[in-house]
């Protein structure tokens, strides 16, 4: 007989690797190694010159077909996709799709299924459930590659290498830095991408500055420093991560209220001084101003949230072509 | 008819015996153990060598079906699935579609079951009305129907009233109350245990307290009601704890645990596969200790299988939008053993927690095999090899995590008031 062995923790990470270790998916950061994230950034870094060419197309996904299949609504992400897509010459279509409608698994798939008579190449997918990008990619025909666009609270992997790339284009050594993340780690599938990916890239250490509330359970097994006191967790980092904060956090007594927040936990022109004099201070936006961030910070010299939104064009053209195994390494 | 069952290893916990011996059967009872009685002409002998021979499993917690969906015409199924797990009682609780709050509910099952003629079937009866947690159900009129009990499963109670009132209720009527201790406010639409795995895989957390509080908060109820209370599905060791502590300072309760529970845990969960989403969630590794710990030392009465067959759509969704349960009949038995073979338990207590336990805890005439009981009777291969391959269940629900576990010991045989109602061909 066969005796009970408890599976390791780590997702497998086979279901995102082809045989041969290529990238066929792209679910999450967790289980990749610094090789892939670096191939990645660096695809992406063959990309950025692109965006600012007069012709901004390049052939390398001409005659695929992908689809933006977005089961929660948004405005920014789909649009990056699209014109990543776009920008890689690839036929794109965008489905809004109600979740009431396939609140039963059964219609998840037949949706799935039609999708895939019409020959698509790729499922760009975001939807409410944790997990649900696995379980695309679990069942969709062999054929397609699966991005995930946010699942969940569970993971948002391009926009974390697009903040890995910002972080790379103003910061040599990842081993020296000092990462903090503030804010809503509990619900950001944002930040739990950020730490896997700093990870991996072996950043020196990576801070999480939340209220209890705000942090998810035995968080520190992800590989983060916890702190409750923002002050504290800012002393002498090199990035600073700023979460948005969504207003129904108030009314699930998690917090008293933005006014309490902003004062605790808000980034301001003071409190960034207690940080490295060359920190970087980064937001995967929209961000509210004045209650996780003040304007003057935002708008300051030390902010590079416009560059992200840009670098977020070059990074999911990167995932989009080595997912469909259509980048050679030089595009530029 | 009159059958005879030779040199079999007989495991009758409540009449402490663990030996190789005969058991004689006239008129569906046992008509004697070890010797053959004066003048006993057996028209059927089974050669039990080398097999176990052990009363027939009680299952104190399973669900015929799937909430909202009619499972009347599921019996039959279910039942005959059990049998062939060597199961000959069943508990079944009322929040099933319909929900069992009328007695007219209570006698439709008992027919359907009479009908199907294998596995006898106990109710457990809705403790408020339409589990709604507002109003009282009608618990004279249900138990006079035959309910051996009253349980709100896990669907929340109004308020501390109800849940006083309840009790007082009950207890007036001599009901056992069964509790599924959770605290409808801690659970927050979570679907996995509240941890480290949780945390990375981003999936709403239920945490340890939502057990542990429930338990809290019912222990100063029960002694000032006197109620009599049974608490379903234990998947802490804090929780176990606390019913420990309780039971020694002389509490009228008792406590079960699933057996999935106690082997499984969050760890299962990696990779988002919801034949593994229970309610309650797969615990730590350390909770999972506990809970086999306490079936040694007493704080656990008995073993159950918690079934509940679901329809593949169920499961065919992300993680948190799939149903929690697992279809568990046909693994019950054989898990339990597998927990003899870990040497985490002997036999004979094993063999206890699925039927004389159980049994105990529901009042039922059942799950032992002395002179004048009832012959329900489960004749088990210990040795039997075989891969759990969850197609292959006579359960409508095909929902199992165990499929590709290898097992030892099978069941061949099972006889219902002594007929012989399955047979492993």
């Amino acid at each position: 007989m066969t005796h009970y062995v408890p599976r390791p923790g780590a997702l497998p990470v086979n279901m995102q690797l082809t045989e041969e270790g290529r990238l066929k998916h792209f679910l999450t950061v967790e289980g990749l190694s610094a090789q892939t994230l670096i191939e990645i950034l660096d695809a992406a870094e063959s990309f950025t010159s692109i965006s600012g060419q007069s012709v901004k197309k390049v052939p390398l996904l001409r005659g695929k077909t992908i689809f933006n299949l977005f089961f929660e609504p948004s405005t920014r992400t789909l649009t990056t996709f699209e014109l990543a897509a776009r920008r890689l010459s690839a036929d794109v279509m965008n489905m809004n799709i109600n979740t009431s409608a396939t609140a039963k698994g059964e219609s998840l798939l037949d949706t799935l299924r039609n999708l895939e008579a019409m020959y698509s190449d790729m499922f760009i997918v975001r939807h409410g459930n944790s997990g649900a990008a696995q379980f695309i990619a679990r069942h969709v025909a062999p054929h397609i590659s699966v991005i995930n666009a946010g699942d969940g609270n569970h993971a948002h992997p391009t926009q974390a290498m697009l903040d890995m790339f910002t972080i790379r284009r103003h910061k040599t050594d990842f081993s020296a830095l000092r990462v903090a993340i503030v804010g809503d780690i509990l619900h950001s599938r944002v930040a739990r991408s950020q730490i896997h990916a700093l990870n991996i890239l072996n950043t020196g250490e990576v801070r999480v500055i939340a209220p209890k509330t705000l942090l998810p359970a035995e968080v520190e097994q992800l590989g983060v420093r916890v702190y409750h006191d923002l002050q504290q967790g800012l002393k002498d980092v090199d990035v600073i991560i700023m979460l948005r904060l969504q207003k129904e956090r108030m009314s699930g007594a998690l917090l008293p209220s933005e006014n309490e927040y902003y004062r605790l936990y808000g980034l301001d022109s003071e409190r960034l001084k207690l940080a490295k004099p060359d920190a970087i201070v980064m937001h995967p936006g929209p961000a509210n101003r004045g209650v996780e961030i003040s304007s003057e910070v935002a708008d300051g010299k030390q902010s590079v949230i416009l560059q992200q939104v840009g670098y977020g064009l070059a990074v999911r053209m990167a995932a989009m072509t080595i997912c469909l195994g259509s980048h050679s390494g030089d595009q530029a | 008819m009159k059958i005879e069952i030779l040199n079999g290893h007989l495991v009758d916990p409540a009449n402490k015996i663990d030996q190789t011996t005969n058991l004689f059967i006239a008129d569906g009872k046992v008509a004697a153990v070890g010797h053959r009685p004066p003048g006993f002409k057996a028209k059927k002998t089974i050669d039990a060598s080398n097999h176990l021979v052990i009363p027939g499993i009680v299952d104190i917690g399973m669900r015929l079906g799937e909430p909202g969906i009619d499972h009347t015409e599921q019996i039959n199924c279910e039942s005959k699935a059990a049998v062939s797990a060597g199961i000959t009682t069943l508990c079944c609780f009322p929040d099933t579609g319909p929900i069992i709050d009328t007695p007219a509910e209570i006698d439709s099952i008992q027919r359907h079951q009479r009908q199907a003629g294998q596995a006898h079937i106990h109710v457990i009866a809705a403790l408020t009305k339409e589990l709604a947690g507002t109003e009282l159900s009608e618990m004279a009129s249900l138990k006079a129907a035959g309910c051996l009990g009253v349980s709100n499963t896990w669907q929340p109670l109004d308020s501390s009233r109800v849940a006083r009132r309840a009790l007082e209720y009950a207890a007036s009527h001599d009901l056992t109350v069964y509790i599924h201790p959770e605290d409808h406010g801690l659970l927050d639409n979570g679907c996995a245990h509240e941890g480290a795995v949780a945390t990375r895989l981003g999936l709403p957390g239920i945490p340890e307290a939502a057990e542990t509080a429930a338990i809290g908060f019912y222990l100063p109820l029960i002694e000032a009601t006197g109620a009599r209370v049974h608490f379903c599905r234990l998947s802490t060791r804090q929780g176990i704890k606390m019913i420990r502590r309780a039971r020694h300072d002389g509490l009228p309760i008792t406590a079960d645990v699933n057996a999935h529970q106690l082997f499984l845990t969050e760890m299962d969960l990696a990779d988002f596969n919801p034949l593994f989403h229970t309610r309650p969630p797969l615990r730590t590794m350390r909770d999972r200790d506990g809970l086999r710990e306490a079936l040694s030392n007493g704080s656990l009465q008995a073993i159950c299988s918690d079934h509940l067959p679901l329809s593949p759509d169920a499961k065919l969704a992300p993680f948190p939008a799939t149903l929690p349960g697992i279809s568990a009949l046909e693994t019950l038995l054989a898990l339990t053993l597998r927990l003899v073979e870990e040497k985490v338990i002997e036999l004979t207590d094993a063999i206890r927690l699925l039927t004389a336990g159980p049994a105990e805890i529901l009042d039922i005439k059942a799950g032992q095999l002395g002179t004048d009981d009832r012959a329900d009777i489960s004749i088990i291969d210990p040795e039997a090899s075989w891969e759990c391959d969850p197609y292959q269940f006579q359960s409508e629900g095909k929902n199992s995590p165990f499929g590709g576990w290898h097992f030892k010991g099978r069941v061949t045989k099972t006889l219902v008031a002594g007929k012989t109602v399955f047979v492993r061909r």
